[in-house]
C-alpha cells in the first residue's frame, strides 16, 4: 500500500503524518528524557515547579561523575570484550552446526536441529538458577568467562537458524564445482560458503552483539565484584546507594550504555531488518 | 604427498582423495586419511555440530536437568539439598503470592501482546508508504527495541516517578492552568491534579509495566508486519482496486491473509519472550507493590537469589516451562504444515 493517488495534502495530514509522528515521538520520547536529565544541574532535576523539558544551565557533572568516581567506564570495558567474545563463540558454533544443518545429510541431523531449536523453550529465566550451580562447579563464578560461556546458549539457536536460511539459498552447484576442481568439503565450506554467506552472518554477528551487550540476568546472578560487572548491572546496582537514585549520572550511564549497540545497528541496520525479514521469511 | 590443486597435472587423475586412495593409488598417509574422513558426511557433520551440541548439553540440557532435580529438594544457598518430593510445589500452589504471580503474568502477556499487534500492525502500514526520510525513520523507531531493557526502563523509572515524574508535571500543568495565546486566555481548572502513583499503585504499575513492555515491542512487531507487508504483490491491491475494495477491504481481504505465516511467529516468539520477562520489571518495581506485578522470572529470583530458597525458586521457574513448550510446540506444527502446504 504506497501512496494513493487523489488523496489531497490534508487528508494525508491527519491520516499518515500526525500519526506516523505520534509513533516517531512516543518511541524517542524516553531518549529525549535521558537526555536532557543527563545535562540538567542538580538544583533544576530536583525542582518541581521547572519545566522539565528545557535546561536553563547544561552542566557536564553527571558525565564528569560518571567516569571520575563509578566504575563506569570499566563496566563499558567489560560488556564490550564480554559481548565480542560470545559473539565470535556463537558465530564459530552457527555457522559450523548452520553449515552442517543445511548442506550435509547425516543420522541425527534432525535430532540436532531439534535440539538446538529446542533450546529455545529453556529460557535464562528458567535456568539461571541451577545454571549457576553449574558455573560455580566449574569455578567460573565472578569472571567474564561465565557469561563468555553461557551467552552462546542464548545465541546460537538463532543464529543457526539464520545462517541455515542463508546457506540454503546457496546453490549447490558451486560447492560441486569446487569438489570436482579437487577442494575438500572444509576448504568448499571456507572458500564458497563463507563468503557467500556473509550477509547472514554479518545478521547473525549482530543480532548475537545486540543480545549479549543487553543480557542482564545471567551478568546479575554469576557476577558480584563491582570490577567485573557489565554496564547493565553495574547501573542498577551500583549508581543507586540505598534509596538515593543519582538521576543525572543514571541517565548519563544509561544513555552511553546504549550508544555503542545503537552505533553497531545503525552501522548495519539494512542487514538486520534484512536479517529479521530472512529469518522470519523462512 | 600432493594436495589438491585447481587445475590438476596432466599425469594426475582428476578424482578427489578418497577415490584416489581407495584405488590404491597412492599410500594413504595420516594427513589424508583424516582428510578423507572429514570427506565422510556423517563425520563431517557430527565434527561441525559439536561446538554447538557441547554448549547447550553443559550449559541448557543438564542444567535444566538439574532444576527439575533442584525443586524437588530443600535446597537452600549454602547447605546441600536433600529430596523433599512435591512439598515445593505443594506449598506453592498454597501460596497465595505464586497464584497472584501466575495471574499477573497472564495479564501481562496477553494484555501487551495485543497491544503490541495492533497498534505494530498500525506503524507498519504507517511506514510502507514512500515518504521523504523514510529509511532514517523506519531505523530510529526501532531504537526502544535495540536498547538494553534495564536502561530504557531505569529512563522509564525516572520518568514514573513518585515527585518528579514528568507525566503527573504535564497532568498537572494542563489539569489547572491559565496559557494565553495570540490574546485570548485559554483556562483549565478542574482541580488540583493529585498526579498518579505509577508504580506505587497496585493498578498503575501493573499498567506501567505493561505499557513499557508495549513501548519496547512495538517497534519489533512493526519491522516484522513491515517485512511482510513488503512481499504482498502490489498487483494484488491494483487488481482489488479494479474490483472497487476500499482500503478496510483491501486489508482484511487481501493484505491480512498473505502475512499471516509472518505475523504469527512473531506473535509466538514475542508471547514466549514476554511470559519470561524479568528485567522490566525487576527495574522498575521488583514484583511490587504487594506482590501485584510479579512475574514467574521476578518470583523465581526473588526466591532463589534474594531469599536463598533455591529448591522453590527452580520450582517457581520450572512452572514456565510447560506453557513455553506448548506455544513452541505449537508455532512448530503450524509452520511445518505451513511449509507443506
Amino acid at each position: 500500500m504506497g501512496t494513493t493517488v487523489g488523496e489531497t495534502y490534508l487528508k494525508r495530514l491527519f491520516v499518515f503524518y500526525i500519526p506516523l509522528f505520534m509513533f516517531v515521538a512516543a518511541m524517542l520520547f524516553p531518549f529525549y528524557w535521558m537526555l536532557i536529565t543527563s545535562i540538567k544541574p542538580d538544583q533544576e532535576l530536583y525542582n518541581v515547579r521547572n519545566v522539565p523539558f528545557i535546561v536553563r544551565n547544561a552542566t557536564s557533572q553527571h558525565w564528569v561523575y560518571l567516569f571520575k568516581e563509578t566504575l563506569f567506564a570499566r563496566w563499558a570495558l567489560n560488556t564490550l570484550w564480554i559481548a565480542t567474545a560470545s559473539t565470535a563463540l556463537s558465530l564459530f558454533a552457527g555457522v559450523l552446526a548452520g553449515y552442517a544443518l543445511s548442506r550435509l545429510r547425516f543420522p541425527g541431523s534432525t535430532a540436532g536441529g531439534i535440539a538446538i531449536f529446542v533450546t529455545y523453550l529453556v529460557p535464562p529465566t528458567l535456568l539461571f538458577i541451577p545454571l549457576a550451580d553449574v558455573v560455580s562447579e566449574l569455578h567460573l563464578l565472578d569472571t567474564s568467562w561465565a557469561l563468555i560461556l553461557t551467552y552462546p546458549t542464548i545465541l546460537v539457536p538463532f543464529s543457526t537458524w539464520l545462517l541455515m536460511g542463508y546457506f540454503k539459498t546457496i546453490p549447490r552447484e558451486l560447492e560441486e564445482c569446487a569438489r570436482i576442481d579437487g577442494a575438500t568439503r572444509l576448504q568448499a565450506m571456507v572458500k564458497i560458503i563463507l563468503p557467500l554467506g556473509m550477509p547472514g552472518i554479518l545478521s547473525a554477528g549482530i543480532f548475537s552483539f545486540t543480545l549479549s551487550w543487553n543480557e542482564f540476568l545471567y551478568a546479575l546472578v554469576f557476577i558480584s565484584s563491582p570490577t567485573s560487572k557489565t554496564i547493565s548491572v553495574g547501573v542498577v546496582s551500583e549508581l543507586i546507594k540505598g534509596d538515593v537514585f543519582f538521576w543525572g549520572a543514571l541517565m548519563a550511564g544509561a544513555l552511553f550504555g546504549s550508544v555503542p549497540v545503537a552505533i553497531v545497528y545503525s552501522f548495519f541496520v539494512e542487514n538486520y531488518v534484512a536479517g529479521m525479514t530472512g529469518a522470519v521469511k523462512g | 604427498m600432493e594436495t589438491p590443486k585447481k587445475a590438476p597435472a596432466p599425469l594426475a587423475s582428476p578424482l578427489g582423495i578418497e577415490a584416489r586412495a581407495a584405488l590404491g593409488r597412492e599410500n594413504p598417509g595420516l594427513v589424508t586419511r583424516a582428510r578423507s574422513l572429514l570427506e565422510g558426511e556423517a563425520v563431517l557433520g557430527y565434527a561441525l555440530m559439536l561446538p554447538a551440541v557441547a554448549l547447550i548439553l553443559v550449559f541448557v540440557a543438564y542444567p535444566f536437568a538439574l532444576g527439575v532435580w533442584m525443586s524437588f529438594t530443600d535446597k537452600v544457598v549454602g547447605r546441600p539439598g536433600h529430596f523433599v518430593g512435591m512439598d515445593n510445589y505443594l506449598r506453592l500452589f498454597k501460596s497465595g503470592i505464586f497464584w497472584q504471580a501466575v495471574q499477573n503474568t497472564i495479564l501481562f502477556t496477553v494484555v501487551a501482546t495485543i497491544f503490541k499487534t495492533i497498534l505494530g500492525m498500525y506503524l507498519a502500514l504507517l511506514l510502507n508508504r514512500k515518504f521523504a526520510f523514510s529509511r532514517i525513520t523506519r531505523a530510529t523507531v526501532l531504537l526502544p527495541f535495540i536498547i538494553p531493557t534495564v536502561l530504557s526502563s531505569l529512563a522509564w523509572l525516572w520518568m514514573f516517578d513518585a515527585t518528579f515524574s514528568v507525566f503527573n508535571w504535564i497532568g498537572r500543568t494542563a489539569w489547572q492552568s491559565e496559557i494565553s495565546i495570540l490574546g485570548t486566555v485559554l483556562k483549565t481548572n478542574w482541580g488540583y491534579f493529585k498526579g498518579i502513583n505509577w508504580l506505587g499503585d497496585p493498578f498503575w504499575a501493573m499498567f506501567s509495566i505493561i505499557l513499557v513492555n508495549i513501548w519496547r515491542g512495538v517497534p519489533f512487531f512493526a519491522i516484522s508486519f513491515l517485512a511482510g507487508l513488503q512481499t504482498v504483490p502490489p498487483e494484488l491491491y491494483d487488481a482489488s482496486d479494479i474490483d472497487g475494495a476500499n482500503g478496510w477491504q483491501k486489508f482484511w481481504k487481501v493484505t491480512l491473509p498473505l502475512i499471516k505465516p509472518i505475523a504469527i511467529v512473531v506473535i509466538v516468539f514475542s508471547i514466549v519472550v514476554t511470559f519470561a520477562d524479568f528485567q522490566l520489571v525487576y527495574v522498575l518495581t521488583r514484583g511490587g507493590p504487594h506482590n501485584s506485578t510479579h512475574l514467574f522470572a521476578t518470583l523465581a529470583y526473588q526466591l532463589g537469589m534474594a531469599s536463598g530458597n533455591l529448591g522453590e525458586g527452580a520450582a517457581v521457574a520450572l512452572f514456565m516451562f510447560p506453557t513455553l513448550a506448548l506455544l513452541i510446540v505449537a508455532q512448530l506444527w503450524y509452520l511445518r504444515r505451513a511449509e507443506t502446504a
